[in-house]
């Protein structure tokens, strides 16, 4: 049986790193005494996985954790006081949403998290988005048919037209943010690499970032991954 | 509470966001305590003089923090050294030094309390008191500014910092901190009226030393030098205590601390529980400043020490802790704590259908190992999966150099520990060394390359992957230790050794060798020995950029050395140079408890080659601690545990041979070339009577 976990990561604990995000579910999963499954060989470790990182300072209503339980073991996902005793384990700012029970098994075949996910949804806000006219700036973005950014890795400089990979792209009800559908097929597009695209001004530093939705599409039908609780859904709020 | 005003929290978060590891800086650990500050309170800010991965798991700290916020009369929260892109940022932002628990200025805090575990953490002390917006030098604090006050093992010498530090404390601080709580809650109550006589008064508490209420003079430079020694300290006041002594905790039973560990969200250094196992060691190794300074030997109760390891991995969901102390095979009641413990988390572990949870493989962590195969036979029991590495520390490469140094293992031991450890399934040993003890030859550091190829050759027997790291580290001597009084090995010797060891070892492959920086070595000798005229030279550095100096990318022998020429001061004299029994040393009125007639004799028996057995087991050889505290050890075994080595029931006799000598100074060439001081020479200034 595997547990499918939706958190939110608020506040201070934004700076939390995605590597040291597993250290702490770690942890929290033993205070709670979940029983996880063991991966086999010499050195066990849990069988936990984590869905697309988030980058270190951005915050999130929408992350996802699949935790492997040993055979036979039942636990009911939907207890509110389970949600309530991990989020009590996880740092203030961590908190457990919804979590749901997945029945498939298959080891290896399954496929993990990473790949379902098609596309994620940001909020991007902040003093230098206030002052841009976000509306006009979405508008001249999407407008483009390509749209070529230069980035570097392992010292290797390469040109990528990140056009394709924006599939939603305006401001919010307020004007004071940037709502943005970013798909995640090959190396994406980071929501700070799409700030500065919007305005020259904009330093991507300054920006404050919140992943609120990730989504599978399957058969030109997209679906949320697990949808929040009604209830749960102004969290987006906190993140001023 | 982040919210508050008096919270830098939304200041510093668009700074976080320009730095390397931000989780540094945000709190929000496991155990954290934001508490409640009130203005008759006394507030104190722990500080790690170093980065938050290496000071967030100091046991000392996180002690006092917590017995700190249990009382009514005091918060404590914590602070680390910001790194220095942070250190930029701040400054730029106008922003000072600020608490990680709830991110408040460090202006708003009594007392900026500074762990000091190394003595090139120094000029990041004087980088967090400017950052906190305090007056650099105590001489210049009014009643408005914070207290600085100093605590840590290289407290026991606080000199270098006497022009920084208000206060330094002396041993151990579960009762000391709440003497001085006392003592600065009822000033604030009074009005915190003048600055002087709250000194005056914390000088009165017992382990408190407050370098300005002494007057400190210098005799007329030494022979071939432009410096001399101390001629006198005195204090300015009659009730200012002539020498002032460290505290010890009688009974660590009485304090089960932490009993709400810190767990961070980052990486730090030791990411794993930490609970305490004893306190002191007396092995009397004669080069450890730990061994010496913390007597005597206190065990924890084994019950308690059950009851926190279970309760502590419940609290932070750790699978690993570590049993700490100096030496934890040495722990009267080790097996059956360890195997204790593994019963307590086989009973509360939810094991499933399939015997496999997270309650199981609990990794229990021996650190600073014995080296016997007793001690291999323990630690194979207490570590699950894979036996990667295990850690040794002959210290030394010859059974004649370790009965100098006093580290008494024979290489029978050692080799069946070794034997052991192969053949229980660990295929990678360390073994830790220090090279420029007194009296090593090359013979000496030639023998740390032969045990290491032997060691290997023993594990080829068992696993073709069997590999031995080496690691040295040149030899700083410390105060309150017998080789107080011996002049380092310079540099250029150092690497030298170094260098002897490199080609000893490198058509042996399984052999890998590491080594300690001698630039760095060289300026902690600075530090480790000096007097209050350093603080003019930590202070350039300081200002020249030099903080962070333990990080090998920020360090810089040039600057120090520059520093010292600038003030007129010499390198030789303060690192390389041997001392009299007669010299005025500058923590002469510090004491550890430690005679001075013992420490010399232990000095005199380290140059004939003689140990001595551990006072534990063995009748008083009158140290001085325990007759002059009125402390006792606190020992469960009246008998030295099983596998015997390492000073206990052993023929010290053996091997003592024919004893070298040191020359008396070093030879007046300004930096000594290589060689000069490794050549035994007459021995007639060493024997200088106590």
């Amino acid at each position: 049986m595997r547990l499918r976990i939706r958190y939110g990561k608020l506040g201070k604990v934004r700076f939390i790193s995605h590597r040291d995000g597993a250290r702490l579910w770690e942890r929290a999963l033993r205070r709670v005494a979940v029983p996880v499954a063991f991966t086999e060989g010499f050195t066990p470790r849990p069988r936990l996985s984590f869905g697309l990182a988030l980058p270190t300072g951005a915050e999130s209503i929408a992350e996802y954790i699949d935790v492997d339980l040993v055979e036979g073991a039942a636990v009911d996902g939907t207890d509110a006081g389970m949600i309530e005793a991990l989020s009590d384990a996880l740092p203030v700012g961590i908190d457990v949403h919804v979590i749901a029970t997945l029945d498939h098994h298959g080891g290896s075949k399954r496929t993990s998290l990473q790949d379902e996910v098609t596309s994620t949804t940001w909020e991007l806000s902040g003093p230098a988005l206030e002052s841009t006219d976000l509306a006009s700036a979405s508008e001249r973005l999407l407008a483009t048919d390509e749209l070529l950014i230069e980035r570097e890795r392992k010292g290797r400089r390469s040109v990528d037209d990140v056009r394709g990979l924006i599939r939603h792209l305006g401001p919010d009800d307020t004007a004071t943010r940037l709502i943005a559908e970013l798909s995640t097929i090959g190396r994406g597009l980071r929501p700070a690499e799409l700030a500065s695209l919007v305005g020259p001004d904009i330093a991507a530093v300054d920006v404050r970032v919140l992943r609120t939705h990730q989504w599978i599409e399957h058969d030109g039908e997209r679906r949320e991954v697990l949808s929040l609780p009604v209830g749960v859904t102004a969290l987006g709020a906190v993140s001023a | 509470m982040d919210r508050s005003d008096d919270s830098l929290w939304e200041q510093l978060e668009p700074l976080l966001a320009r730095v390397q590891k931000p989780a540094r800086y945000i709190g929000c650990e496991d155990g954290m305590t934001a508490p409640e500050h009130r203005p008759d309170k006394v507030a104190w800010l722990l500080a790690y003089p170093d980065t938050y991965e290496i000071g967030l798991p100091n046991q000392g700290l996180q002690i006092l923090y917590e017995i700190l916020n249990e009382r009514a009369d005091a918060v404590a929260e914590r602070t680390y050294a910001p790194w220095v892109d942070l250190d930029e940022q701040l400054r730029t932002a106008g922003l000072p030094l600020f608490s990680v628990d709830t991110h408040r200025p460090a202006g708003d805090f009594d007392i900026l309390a500074f762990n000091l575990a190394a003595e090139l953490v120094y000029t990041n002390v004087l980088n967090m008191i400017d950052l906190a917006g305090a007056p650099l030098h105590s001489a210049d604090r009014t009643a408005d500014d914070l207290f600085v006050i100093v605590g840590g093992h290289c407290a026991f010498n606080p000199e270098p910092l006497a022009d920084f530090v208000d206060l330094a404390v002396l041993g151990e601080g579960e009762e000391v901190i709440g003497e001085i709580t006392d003592v600065v809650h009822r000033w604030k109550a009074e009005g915190r009226s003048d600055r002087a006589d709250v000194l005056r008064r914390l000088a009165s508490v017992p382990g408190v030393y407050v370098p300005s209420l002494y007057d400190v003079t210098y005799a007329a430079p030494t022979a071939g030098f432009t410096q001399g020694p101390i001629e006198s300290v005195t204090p300015q006041f009659t009730d200012v205590p002539a020498t002032v002594d460290k505290r010890t905790v009688a009974d660590l039973g009485e304090w089960p601390y932490p009993k709400r560990p810190l767990a961070p969200l980052t990486e730090v250094v030791h990411d794993r529980l930490s609970v305490e196992v004893f306190r002191g060691c007396t092995r009397g190794c004669r080069f450890c400043q730990a061994g010496m300074i913390t007597r005597p030997v206190r065990e924890r109760p084994a019950d308690q020490v059950r009851t926190m390891v279970a309760d502590g991995l419940l609290r932070t969901g750790y699978d690993e802790v570590s049993l700490t102390s100096l030496s934890t095979a040495d722990f009267s009641d080790i097996e059956t704590s360890v195997l204790g413990v593994l019963e307590d988390r086989r009973a509360a572990a939810p094991t499933g259908p399939d015997g496999m949870s997270l309650g199981c493989g609990t990794t229990i962590n021996l650190p600073s190992l014995r080296v016997d195969a007793f001690t291999v036979g323990l630690a194979g029991q207490v570590t699950s999966g894979r036996r990667s590495g295990l850690t040794f520390a002959p210290e030394a490469g010859t059974w004649r150099l370790r009965t100098v140094i006093n580290k008494l293992i024979v290489e029978e031991d050692l080799y069946g520990a070794v034997e052991s450890a192969f053949s229980q399934g660990w295929t990678r040993l360390k073994l830790y060394f220090l090279i420029g003890l007194p009296t090593e030859t090359d013979e000496d550091v030639l023998g740390i390359a032969e045990l290491a190829k032997n060691c290997v050759k023993i594990g080829q027997r068992h696993t073709n992957r069997a590999s031995v790291t080496v690691s040295v580290g040149g030899f700083v001597p410390k105060a309150h230790t017998p080789f107080q009084w011996f002049g380092q090995n310079t540099r250029e010797e150092l690497e030298r050794k170094v260098e002897l060891l490199r080609s000893a070892t490198r058509r042996a492959g399984n052999v890998n060798l590491k080594w300690h920086d001698p630039a760095a070595t060289t300026a902690e000798g600075v530090v480790s020995r000096g007097d209050r005229r350093l603080g003019a030279v930590i202070e350039r550095v300081w200002r020249e950029g030099g903080t962070f100096q333990e990080w090998g990318e920020h360090f810089d022998l040039d600057r120090w050395t520059k520093a010292l020429a600038a003030e007129g001061l010499s390198l030789d004299w303060y690192v390389f140079r041997h001392r009299r029994s007669d010299e005025v040393l500058p923590w002469a009125h510090l004491s550890a408890g430690l005679h001075h007639d013992f420490l010399w004799d232990d000095w005199q028996a380290a140059l004939a080659e003689s140990g001595v057995e551990d006072c534990r087991w063995t009748p008083c050889y009158d140290c001085g601690v325990c007759t002059g505290y009125g402390i006792e050890h606190v020992v469960a075994s009246p008998v030295p545990p099983a596998g015997g080595s390492q000073g206990t029931g052993q023929d010290l006799a053996r091997g003592a041979a024919v004893p070298l000598h040191l020359t008396f100074t070093p030879v007046d060439a300004p930096t000594a070339s290589s060689g000069v001081r490794a050549t035994p020479i007459e021995a007639a200034d060493m024997a200088v009577t106590s």
